[in-house]
């Protein structure tokens, strides 16, 4: 196949536009000095500065970001963990069940994910007065059972390839098993536990659905900033700070992807 | 080492992998386990680097009995099939894991790497990670790496399967010469008969989970104990038949090939056994020549020329296809062509009885 056709070549470039002009729009008109988001006016900075300036979008960062960090690290913690009995333990009663229900999150509607945690949390509240009104905690709970899933099917995928005479080797070598996990077992899989939490990190950061559920008054996150603020009509301010995610997760997941690559 | 009526099954039901094995090694042997995949011998080995748990039987190395020793304490290192180098570690590394989870001090074990890799010849590639090395580089690094720690016992699983064919003649030679001078038993697990008969010196066969047959390569080629043994060591010619009777001093059975007379202590008239006939013994002689004993007369079907000999097929009269070995060496012998008439010929000594 040297020579492509022209409908193959015309499909292409309609699907690329159709999916990348939007977004490519919306980083050029972040740098547009007209107030009007689709009249172009000369480039400016002026709505980054606007931006850093805003103490609600600035406060609403500082929340994302802590939810991303807690809930990244949680779904690390647990996604490895079960991905290692996934693995590991090859029969085990329920093993068939923990395998569909630590992948079930990667396909469950949002809106349910959301609803039935929204439930949980005022039934807990109720039962045992914890947690008083929802928060940051919350979310990131909400996260944590979302951000597992990814981690536990990168990590499984890793492990399965995993040689385990290499774990062997170290053990008849006369290192313990837990030395064996520290310096063999650890090293090996550290770029898919690395990458599982970038995803992890990524999918926190830009979720609004579950976010929005879960959130209290004093807890509200970038995407809800935004969505909330479009709803009262498109500022360029925002066209701004949805150009700085874009960035940043980009950069996250090239570099998941990259740590997943190199053996 | 000894081991004692050792008995593993995976599966509660299933065939045992290693069923009922005993077996005695002795300091600074070389000890080679003989078996077609699937015989137990891997699983033998793992039991003895304690991988695994056997159901019943003992393992003793020097004495002390193994039994709930865990890998990391028994003294003994094994060199896996495919080397199981640690991927994140440099060649250095790697060697000296072993010795660093002994806690010695750093120069004491710099020191021992270096000497290690100068054993294998590997010092000029310390730095290298095994992704860089050839496959002959990671089992020579892998060999020095399973001898850092002075292990009572060296485990070599298949250790040289994984070369290609020159190297791993070139290897043989290179692991015989490294066992005397560390003076460590190895026992070493291979299918291939001529790794195990050229590098051991004694060997045991296994089938099924058992161990058929025990002792130097020659006792055991020489004197296989049975069918499985006979054709699993070298290739055999099988001459089916019932015992006839005795006759000056020889045994005479009447066998599908005809009339045949071993060289065996008697047995009574009518017990069934096979006449055992390794293709070096039958001597080629022209079809007229037929004056001593054990003549079979046959025709040449195929010769495959192997340099210093050829191995050719024998179809006797009987239409058994017999397997013959004609020296190329000086010249002199009879050369046969296919389709040549001839007669194939063993002394009563040459041959062995198989009664099972």
């Amino acid at each position: 196949m040297n020579r492509l056709s022209l409908f193959l070549v015309a499909s292409l470039i309609f699907g690329f536009v159709f999916l990348y002009a939007p977004i490519a729009s919306v980083v050029v008109y972040s740098f547009n000095a007209s107030r009007l988001v689709t009249v172009w006016a000369g480039f400016s900075l002026q709505w980054y500065g606007a931006l850093f300036e805003n103490e609600a979008i600035g406060r609403a960062a500082r929340v994302s970001l802590q939810v991303a960090l807690i809930a990244a690290t949680g779904a690390l913690g647990l996604g490895t963990l079960a991905a290692y009995g996934l693995v590991r333990y090859r029969r085990f009663a329920g093993r068939t069940l923990l395998a569909a229900m630590t992948t079930a999150p990667l396909v469950m509607p949002e809106i349910i994910s959301g609803l039935s945690l929204l439930l949980l949390f005022v039934a807990l509240e109720q039962a045992t007065g914890w947690p008083q009104g929802r928060g940051i905690a919350t979310i990131a709970i909400a996260h944590i059972t979302l951000g597992i899933a990814f981690v536990a099917v990168i990590v499984e995928a890793r492990l399965s390839a995993f040689d385990r005479s290499l774990e062997e080797a170290a053990l008849d070598l006369g290192a313990g098993p837990v030395r064996v996990f520290l310096t063999i077992t650890l090293p090996l899989i550290a770029p898919a536990l690395a990458a599982g939490w970038l995803l992890a990190f990524t999918l926190s950061l830009d979720d609004l659905v579950i976010a929005s559920f879960t959130a209290g008054p004093a807890s509200t996150t970038l995407p809800m900033v935004i969505f909330s603020s479009v709803r009262l009509g498109v500022s360029p301010q925002i066209n701004a700070l949805a150009t700085l995610i874009l960035i940043v997760i980009t950069v996250l997941v090239a570099g998941a992807n990259r740590l997943l690559r190199v053996r | 080492m000894q081991i004692e009526r050792l008995t593993k099954r995976f599966e509660p039901d299933a065939q045992p992998a290693v069923n009922n094995v005993s077996l005695a090694i002795d300091r600074q042997e070389f000890f080679a386990l003989l078996g077609p995949s699937g015989c137990g011998k891997t699983t033998l080995l793992r039991l003895i680097a304690g991988f695994e748990t056997a159901d019943t039987g003992v393992i003793a190395i020097d004495g002390a009995d193994m039994a709930g020793v865990p890998p990391y304490r028994r003294p003994v290192n094994i060199m896996f099939q495919n080397y199981a180098l640690f991927p994140h570690m440099n060649v250095a590394r790697n060697v000296g894991f072993g010795l660093r989870q002994e806690r010695k001090p750093r120069g004491a074990v710099d020191a021992r790497v270096v000497a290690l890799l100068e054993l294998v010849k590997m010092r000029a590639l310390a730095a290298r990670r095994p992704g860089q090395l050839s496959g002959g580089e990671r089992q020579r690094v892998a060999l020095a790496r399973a001898l850092a720690k002075e292990p009572k016992l060296l485990l070599l699983d298949e250790p040289l399967t994984a070369l290609d064919r020159k190297l791993r003649e070139e290897m043989r030679f290179e692991l015989k010469h490294i066992h005397q001078r560390v003076g460590i038993t190895f026992l070493m697990v291979t299918h291939d008969q001529e790794e195990a008969m050229s590098m051991a010196s004694r060997l045991a066969v296994m089938n099924e989970g058992r161990i058929e047959q025990e002792g130097s390569p020659e006792h055991v080629y020489e004197n296989p104990a049975n069918r499985f043994v006979a054709g699993f060591l070298g290739a055999v010619n099988l001459f089916e038949g019932k015992v006839a009777g005795a006759e000056a001093g020889l045994l005479i059975v009447d066998s599908e090939a005809g009339r045949l007379a071993v060289a065996h202590s008697p047995l009574a008239a009518g017990t069934a056994v096979a006449v055992a006939i390794r293709p070096e013994k039958l001597r080629f002689m022209t079809a007229r020549d037929t004056t001593t004993p054990n003549v079979l007369p046959g025709i040449v079907r195929t010769i495959a020329y192997r340099g210093e000999a050829s191995t050719c097929q024998i179809e006797l009269a009987s239409g058994q296809l017999v397997r013959g070995t004609m020296s190329n060496g000086d010249g002199k012998a009879p050369v046969f062509l296919p389709g040549a008439a001839l007669s194939l010929s063993f002394t009563p000594d040459a041959a062995r009885l198989l009664q099972s």
